[in-house]
């Protein structure tokens, strides 16, 4: 929710006009935070991403192996169960699955694919849907009504569909499973960027941005940007989840990464078949990192919806 | 005529993010039978909160912290749940502002007249639905039979709220509390929904509290007014007195305000500066900061005088009185 | 009434035309069409009757026009793997789908909305945190991983459930069903639940944001000043002023169950178009792909256009166009 920007001093410009700029100041976020905090849950919720974005950060140097590295696994060491130490030496904390990868850094590995993917594809959408909706906004007219049944053409179809359309017919691979994703979820952000725009869009400060003449791009990313950004935080962070949790589903249908870049999706896609003989840790354990990270992301979300939305009277 | 409503010291506190409101700050009042009070004060005043407290309507995160309010002599304050609902719709009846919002858009008149009735009494359906017909008729709503199957929205705002006065007689309850009941309406409608009110206070000897900003309003229906100003009532008479002669310098301020009272081509009067919040009020008399005739001595919380016969005003200094004990 | 009828069928129409060249660019036009429409291991002959049979030679807007043709007359191709129709495929797996989804939204809604509604009648409250948390959990659970703990708890830990495939079905009604038999049910509940569990959150959720927006409205309190019990406030007024949007939202959700239904029927082995479709992406089926995007994508509109009735229905000011 936009509160009334913050107004910089007025500078005269050598013509002799006023400029008025509206600043995110940083003593807006304040009680932002405060009310964020309340919420222990979402607290605990928020260090748990912190720390698993830093193990994905330092994976490489935190994995005791790297399991894609095929001059690490000995397949004797395969399908180990956890806390088992084989005969040659490494500590297998989580065990091992079929090839013999240590699934502590599988895990890990899995993790920054997982990261990866879905923040790359969550960052792309922000940057297409917002620019979008933004332009949509203050277009108006034909440009605005094309671009929102575009958007809400786009919305009518669940993401998974669409998603699987579109590997359908791209195939496999990183890049491709990003682009996919940004098309699934760039309408979201246009949408609601497009929403809390138009009615920025008749504030003052926009006003005065147009009587100083500058120019509309920069008036649209540089001045109106800005106070669309709340919604645009709540509803990224939720979409990053929503893009994990699709890629991972993407893997487990066999769709999505190849096996060479394995997220946690193929990790848990890997071990389904073994877990109906009883060789559960190769798909649970993967499966829980992917739902903590997935939950703790959500939490944060909602909480930080609660907070920016517009309050009703308590 | 035997006293119906007693009310002493009643104050309803909300406990807000902003702090504590105190909407109702000590308010006393009694209510004969067959009697119409009428209580006027400007929005913000505490006149809706004091009818609601009445009747137990308070939500948190406001209550009723101190007083008593006694229904024929029954203490309403603290009463369990179960009797409060007893009394609601069938001894003390309410009549809200605006009845595009106080009738269930998504049920029928007749389900939300029925219900009611059957929420009081063991009748049958059918007898049910013809008393709400009588009751509609006795309104002035024409064709009540087939009326009363209409959606709240499929009637005109003067047409919804003689249903919800006609929903507030089904079982001729001994008192009505109208909360700003005409002042959604048009000014035409609203003297038609005036005169009803008052043929049917004549007809049936119902006592009434006739809450609203429009004293224009209250002259010509009620026996007594109090006006209340920042939770408190600063004066409370006969109607033809309090508006006949004011004691009470705001009473005077919203008399004069009223824009029939002004010679045309003159400029209206108007009381100078806005209601006070009720979060921060000064100490001593709340409407000296507006008043012409403040003091020094309206520093201090004023005393309550009277200045006639069954006629008090919360004032110092109150007008064209002798300074009386 | 008319006037939108005819409306929204052209507008389906339009979204349909629209879809159907997004598919077929999709998928006879990338790459060489030759090359994507013949199984793999075609032979040079083959290719070439091919390309003269399926008119590959004539100009792209011709074969455009050829696949409407065809498809209007509902023919959308015939599979490579099974050498039949590809809508014969798809609506003979059509019904195994409808089941699965109708029973799932029905456990959400009869589980989600009694928690939902408790949650909205009592907000701030331990009670009511917990559930909302737990409904994040929901969907922040991902389906597929919800469906394998659902197999491993309930099928290997606990042998209760069977883990793959439709059970014996009878007839119900004039139906073949899995509900007449109870080993049709056996077999019904842990796929449905599994596709439910998503949706369970969002009724849940939906349920309790409506609830906690209309008890303060002024018809709730005015009710309690007639003097009428809380129950059938809650009962009756609050419940029938909140139903048009929940099963607005939820009829809407309908489609999306079937799409999911894709996921929970490639875990559970479930004879359902979602497996079809993904077995037929996995061998490359073109057109069982083709087709079922179409099929799906009209059906979206059906269910769009149902559920805008349904609303109307369901609520009096809609319908009789009231005054404000």
């Amino acid at each position: 929710m936009s509160d009334t920007p913050t107004v910089a001093p007025p500078v005269t410009t050598p013509s002799g006009m006023i400029a008025a700029t509206p600043l995110a100041t940083p003593s807006r976020w304040r009680p932002v935070w405060d009310e964020f905090a309340e919420s222990r849950t979402a607290l605990i919720a928020l260090w748990v991403c912190v720390l698993l974005l830093l193990a994905a950060i330092i994976g490489p140097w935190l994995a005791p192996q790297n399991p894609y590295d095929l001059t690490e696994i000995s397949f004797f060491d395969s399908r180990l169960p956890p806390f088992s130490v084989s005969p040659d030496g490494p500590f297998y904390l989580l065990g091992t699955d079929n090839q013999g990868r240590d699934m502590f850094s599988a895990m890990l590995y899995g993790l920054r694919t997982s990261l990866f993917v879905g923040v790359a594809s969550g960052g792309l959408a922000i940057a297409v849907g917002v620019s979008l909706g933004l332009i949509a906004a203050y277009a108006g007219g034909f440009v605005d009504a094309l671009i929102m049944r575009i958007v809400d053409f786009m919305l009518g179809f669940p993401t998974i569909l669409v998603a699987l359309m579109m590997l359908a017919i791209l195939g496999q691979g990183v890049e491709k499973v990003i682009l996919a994703l940004v098309v699934v979820q760039w309408a979201y952000f246009a949408r609601a960027v497009r929403a809390t725009a138009l009615s920025e869009r008749s504030k003052e400060y926009i006003e005065a941005a147009r009587s100083l003449g500058l120019s509309h791009t920069r008036i649209v990313f540089g001045h109106l940007a800005p106070n669309c950004m709340p919604p645009v935080i709540v509803i990224g962070t939720m979409q990053v989840a929503s893009a994990i949790s699709a890629e991972a589903t993407l893997s487990f249908l066999g769709l999505g990464l190849p096996i060479t870049e394995p997220s946690l999706g193929l990790l848990i896609s890997n071990g389904f078949n073994v877990m109906l003989a009883g060789l559960y840790w190769i798909s649970v354990f993967p499966g829980l990192l992917l739902l903590t990270l997935i939950f703790a992301i959500n939490i944060v979300g909602d909480r930080l919806r609660e907070v920016l939305n517009p309050r009703n009277a308590r | 005529m035997s006293t119906l409503l007693e009310v002493r010291g009643l104050k309803t506190h909300f406990d807000t993010r902003a702090g504590m409101v105190k909407a109702v700050d000590g308010i006393d009042f009694t209510l004969n039978e067959g009697e119409v009070l009428g209580l006027v004060g400007e929005s913000g005043s505490g006149k809706t909160v004091a009818s609601f407290s009445i009747l137990g309507l308070i939500d948190p995160p406001g209550r009723v912290v101190e007083g008593s309010i006694k229904f024929k002599g029954e203490e309403l304050v603290g009463a369990p749940v179960g009797r409060m609902r007893q009394l609601r719709g069938r001894d003390i009846a309410m009549v809200f502002q605006d009845p595009m919002m106080t009738l269930t858009p998504v049920l029928r008149i007749e389900t939300q007249m029925v219900e009611t009735i059957l929420a009081h009494e063991k009748v049958s359906k059918k007898a049910a639905r013809d008393r709400a017909i009588n009751v509609l008729a006795r309104v002035g709503i024409p064709s009540p039979q087939e009326r009363i199957r209409a959606y709240p929205h499929q009637f005109s705002g003067g047409m919804r709220q003689r249903v919800a006065i006609a929903i507030s007689l089904l079982h001729n309850p001994a008192l009505i509390l109208a909360d700003e009941p005409t002042t959604a309406l048009d000014v035409t409608i609203q003297g038609q929904i005036i005169a009803e009110m008052q043929k049917l206070v004549a007809e049936t000897g119902t006592a009434m509290v006739w809450v609203s900003h429009d004293l224009a309003v209250v002259e010509t229906i009620a026996d007594t007014v109090a006006v209340m100003y920042a939770g408190r009532i600063v004066e409370h008479g006969p109607s033809a007195e309090v508006i006949g002669h004011p004691a009470h310098p705001y009473t005077e301020g919203l008399l004069n305000s009223i824009p029939s009272r002004t010679t045309p081509g003159q400029r209206l009067n108007q009381i100078p500066g806005m209601a006070p919040s009720v979060l921060h009020l000064p100490p001593g008399c709340p409407f000296a900061p507006r008043c012409r005739y403040a003091r020094p001595a309206c520093a201090t919380p004023p005393p309550v005088r009277d200045v006639g016969t069954a006629h008090m005003a919360r004032c110092v200094a109150p007008l064209n009185r002798e300074v009386a004990q | 009434m008319t006037v939108f009828l005819i409306r929204r069928l052209l507008q389906t129409v339009g979204v349909l035309l629209a879809v159907s060249l997004v598919v077929f660019i999709g998928l006879y036009a990338v790459g060489n069409p030759a090359e994507i429409l013949l199984p793999d291991d075609a032979t040079e002959a083959e290719r070439q009757a091919a390309i003269l049979a399926l008119g590959l030679d004539k100009p792209i807007w011709v074969q455009y026009a050829v696949f409407l043709q065809n498809a209007v007359t509902g023919d959308l191709g015939t599979s490579f793997v099974y050498n039949t129709p590809s809508i014969t495929l798809i609506l003979q797996r059509f019904p195994a789908t409808l089941e699965l989804a109708l029973s799932a939204l029905f456990i959400a809604i009869v589980l989600g909305a009694p928690l939902g509604l408790y949650a909205g009648l009592h907000p701030g409250t331990r009670l009511d945190r917990t559930i909302v948390t737990g409904s994040i959990l929901g969907f922040s659970l991902p389906n597929f991983w919800q469906g394998l703990m659902l197999i491993l708890v309930f099928s290997i830990g606990l042998g209760w459930l069977p883990s793959s495939g439709r059970g014996q079905t009878g007839t119900l009604l004039g139906i073949e069903t899995s509900f007449a038999t109870w080993d049709g049910i056996r077999h019904l509940i842990l796929p449905a639940t599994n596709l439910a569990l998503f949706k369970l959150a969002l009724v849940i959720r939906l349920t309790r944001a409506q609830v906690r927006e209309t008890m303060p409205l002024d018809f709730v309190k005015f009710a309690r000043a007639k003097g009428i019990s809380e129950t059938r406030i809650v009962g009756v007024h609050v419940a029938k002023t909140i139903a048009a949007p929940i099963v607005t939202v939820i009829g809407m959700e309908l489609g999306s169950v079937i799409a999911f239904a894709v996921i929970t029927e490639s875990i559970f082995a479930w004879p359902g178009m979602g497996k079809l479709i993904i077995d037929s992406i996995n061998k490359l089926d073109r057109p069982v792909v083709a087709a079922y995007l179409l099929v799906i994508t009209f059906m979206f509109i059906m269910i769009n256009l149902i559920v805008d009735l349904l609303y109307t229905a369901l609520d009096p000011r809609v319908r009789l166009g009231g005054k404000a």
